[in-house]
């Protein structure tokens, strides 16, 4: 198929109501794994189901846009949101070294609010640190969209901006913002923990002043981010949108 | 009554062998349950996932997967000058990035025929940038072992003092973590003015918590309960399975590089690699443990024993217009984590052949890890996953 | 090692010894008695160390050269062995029968370079690729470039100066380029 009927068919998909059961015509079978196909089951008490483990636990809709609220409370809610920022701790490329120099006493996170958790569904901010191969994209993708809405992304290093020196590798992609919404870029190799702080400052400000709203344009462009996604992610094994 | 308290787990269906070794698991009889210990999880070292079958609580069959932090590292060098190639090489070892750098510089010495040239307050240069290499990398690898049993308290002290290490890299080199130091015919720089006695104080913090990570670790007695008796390599897996380093001479096998096959000044320093017998968890931290004494002194010893002054880099040609003859040469060194080693072949032309990494966690993580977590408990698989020291990037370059 | 290499020389065959002075060398083997030879060295030389085993593409030979490294802990030096087999549908005998952490890197080799090691346990399962469709991706013919910058968007607004030409103009204006001899020569 050539790229502009994936385009269609994946937003002809997306468009039906509720679930996205035609999205099985799409993904091609010799990349599931035998344990995630459809098939039946014996219950414990004797009656037999059917269970589709891709699809069962998710939700099948398309994500949509928070409207913020009006006037003081939506001040409030940016001050409470800017100071407890809480990082999804998954380290996807070597600029994760610089992770826990920033979490030690020396250039202590703690103090600003910052803390590590280890479940996408309990974070608000993700740290992309530096590069990211095709394989990690597709695990970034999943833990990404599972995060609940608002949410920010930083993008450390200089790989996430347009390759940095793996621009002609196979295996790693050049430009992050073609796949994901960045917030802010934070540049180097690697860039000191006092520059991740700074980064975190400016993350700061922008949610204060109502700007950081990077969340709700990934649920407004939804699709071309799905179609340059699937155009590299070949063995596409998971719903559309994993929430 | 006894039927009610009967607790024993139900092993009717366990898994045997097939005809071409595989274990024959149903996954459909319900009796197991399939789980990844996947890249997002606060416990890996690094980007690795482990495919757990479980039964229960014990673990029937476990796959390692790798390929999160795949960048093509030997197809991109190809496409490079020797010098370019430099800068490119040394993030195929995130955690002690030196030991690329003294590999690179090393082969393409030995090829072209400058490796007599390099003077002597180079090679003692590189000694230290080295040493210090091992010492930050243990600082974070020592206590990080009572990090897996949620004992965090030890991780935080260590790397505030691998932090202190990284600031005398910075004065060295002028960067903490890629230092592109060592070049082909020597180092970049001497030492700055002051540079001795601030590394004595910062080895002077180190040596008190050196004491205060033993009272910690070592005489505590939860640690003692889960890491005494777990996971212990035999001594007979250490040929046939190609282990290294300091998980081989804790069952026992005193292999060192440093005093095998002796390179740069080794031979003039006074040092004994420290083992152990018993092989489990318990003794890995402690064999570690001793080497970061050992790594502290060996600094003081190079700091002493170097000379006052002189050349730091050899004549080389033009590093654009560089070109060596055809040939192969494999050269090792000692690494925190084990023999680490380069096999590099040049054909006459400005660009290598082929480069080909070999690092110490391609068995110790795939083969190993696979045999050795048979049998054991899902609470146990982070503890040996940081005891064999296991570093992804090294595995999939 | 000179003594042992002469041993055996009549027995394998061997051509193509070269020492080097730090207690290496490296031999190459016909296809048929490497597998023999390297459970020779390990059964009765004392080579009981497996390093690692690679693999280097000759393109202009058509020929791809395997390499089993192995060392021995007691005398204390390496030895290579080298093996060419054909670049076209490659297979060899697998070894993982010798040292257990082999399977693994045969599996490697399968992926990268296209060899087959028809026995050997997991060989066809994918080690650093997912979802990989061209080619094997360490072959010579495989043009990393061409393929990063059809597939990802590639960087926009650079450009790059070839450092070695850049200073040979500054450096040397007047004199003429001569022609390329050969193409590895950019």
């Amino acid at each position: 198929m050539s790229e502009l009927d994936i385009n269609d068919k994946v937003s002809e998909m997306l468009n039906k109501s509720e679930h996205n059961v035609a999205a099985a015509e799409c993904f091609e079978k010799t990349f599931v794994r035998p344990e995630d196909e459809e098939r039946e089951v014996i219950a414990p008490d004797g009656s037999i189901i059917k269970v589709n483990p891709i699809y069962d636990y998710f939700s099948g809709k398309k994500p949509t846009e928070e409207k913020p609220c009006r006037g003081v409370i939506e001040k409030f809610l940016n001050w409470a949101r800017a100071e407890s920022i809480w990082v999804l701790g998954f380290g996807t490329g070597c600029g994760s070294i610089e992770i826990p120099p920033l979490m030690t006493p020396r250039f202590d996170a703690f103090r600003f609010g910052l803390q590590m958790r280890p479940t996408p569904r309990q974070s608000n901010a993700f740290i992309i640190s530096g590069y990211l191969s095709v394989k990690t994209l597709k695990r970034v993708i999943r833990s990404y969209e599972q995060m609940p809405s608002p949410k920010y992304i930083l993008a450390l290093g200089s790989c996430t901006i347009n390759g940095g020196m793996y621009y002609d590798s196979y295996s790693t992609i050049n430009r992050l913002d073609k796949y994901l919404p960045v917030d802010v870029y934070i540049a180097g190799c690697m860039p000191r923990p006092e520059a991740l702080l700074a980064g975190f400052m400016k993350l700061k400000e922008l949610i204060k002043a109502g700007k950081a709203e990077k969340a709700n344009e990934y649920a407004r462009n939804f699709d071309e981010y799905k179609a340059n996604q699937k155009k590299i992610i070949k063995d596409w094994n998971m719903p559309d949108y994993n929430w | 009554m006894s039927k009610i308290f009967d607790l024993k787990p139900d092993r009717s269906k366990y898994p045997s062998m097939g005809a071409d070794g595989k274990l024959d698991i149903d996954l459909t009889s319900q009796k197991y349950v399939k789980m990844w210990l996947g890249p997002n999880h606060p416990g890996v070292t690094g980007n690795m996932a482990v495919e757990l079958t479980l039964a229960g609580d014990e673990i029937v069959e476990a796959k390692t997967h790798v390929g999160y932090l795949h960048r093509g590292f030997e197809k991109l060098i190809e496409r490079r000058l020797f010098v370019q190639g430099f800068p490119t090489s040394i993030r195929m070892c995130v955690a002690e990035p030196d030991t690329n750098e003294y590999l690179i510089a090393r082969s393409t010495e030995v090829l072209s025929g400058y490796d007599k040239d390099v003077p002597e307050m180079a090679q003692w240069l590189r000694m230290l940038s080295l040493e210090m290499a091992r010492l930050q990398g243990l600082l974070r690898g020592v206590p990080g072992q009572a990090g897996t049993f949620s004992l965090g308290i030890g991780v935080q002290w260590g790397v505030y003092l691998r932090d202190l290490i990284l600031d005398r890299f910075e004065e060295l080199t002028g960067a903490r973590v890629y230092h592109m130091y060592i070049i082909p015919g020597g180092v970049r720089g001497l030492l700055p003015n002051g540079f001795k006695k601030r590394m004595e104080d910062n080895l002077r913090d180190i040596d008190d918590f050196i004491i205060r990570i033993r009272q910690l670790m070592f005489h505590n007695s939860i640690f003692k309960k889960r890491s005494v008796g777990v996971s212990v390599i035999p001594k007979d897996w250490i040929d046939q399975y190609g282990i290294v380093g300091t998980n081989a001479r804790a069952s026992g096998v005193k292999r060192d590089v440093r005093k095998d096959n002796p390179y740069l000044h080794y031979d003039q320093l006074d040092f004994d690699p420290p083992t152990a017998t018993e092989g489990d968890i318990y003794a890995r931290s402690w064999v570690r443990w001793q080497e970061l004494i050992q790594t502290v002194d060996l600094i003081r010893q190079i700091m002493a024993k170097m000379p006052e002054k002189g050349d730091i880099k050899a004549e080389m040609p033009n590093v654009l217009h560089w070109k060596i003859p055809k040939g192969e040469t494999y050269t090792k060194l000692e690494s925190g984590r084990g023999e680490y080693g380069m096999y590099y072949v040049t054909d006459g032309s400005s660009k290598p052949r082929r480069v080909n990494l070999r690092g110490p966690s391609y068995t110790h993580a795939i083969a190993v890890l696979e045999k050795l977590l048979v049998g054991t408990n899902i609470a146990d698989v982070h503890a040996t996953m940081v005891s064999l020291q296991t570093c992804p990037p090294e595995i999939e370059r | 090692m000179k003594e042992i290499l002469d041993k055996i020389q009549a027995k394998y065959n061997l051509q193509d010894i070269a020492i080097q002075d730090n207690n290496q060398a490296y031999v190459t083997v016909g296809k048929d008695l490497a597998i023999d030879m390297v459970t020779y060295m390990r059964d009765y030389e004392g080579f009981s160390h497996f390093v690692m085993m690679s693999c280097v593409d000759w393109i202009e030979d058509g020929k791809l050269q395997l390499l089993y490294l192995l060392n021995s802990p007691e005398k204390k030096c390496d030895i290579g062995i080298k093996v060419f087999i054909e670049r076209n549908k490659p297979t060899m005998q697998s070894c993982h029968h010798l040292w257990k952490q082999i399977w693994t890197y045969q599996r490697e080799l399968r992926e990268a370079f296209g060899i087959d090691f028809p026995g050997s346990p997991r060989v066809e399962e994918n080690f650093v690729l997912e979802g990989w469709t061209e080619m094997p991706h360490m072959l010579r013919d495989f043009d990393t470039n061409k393929y990063a910058e059809e597939t990802y968007f590639p960087r926009e607004g650079r450009k790059t100066y070839d450092p070695a030409t850049y200073m040979r103009e500054k450096l040397y204006p007047k004199q003429p380029v001569t022609a390329k001899k050969n193409k590895d020569d950019e």
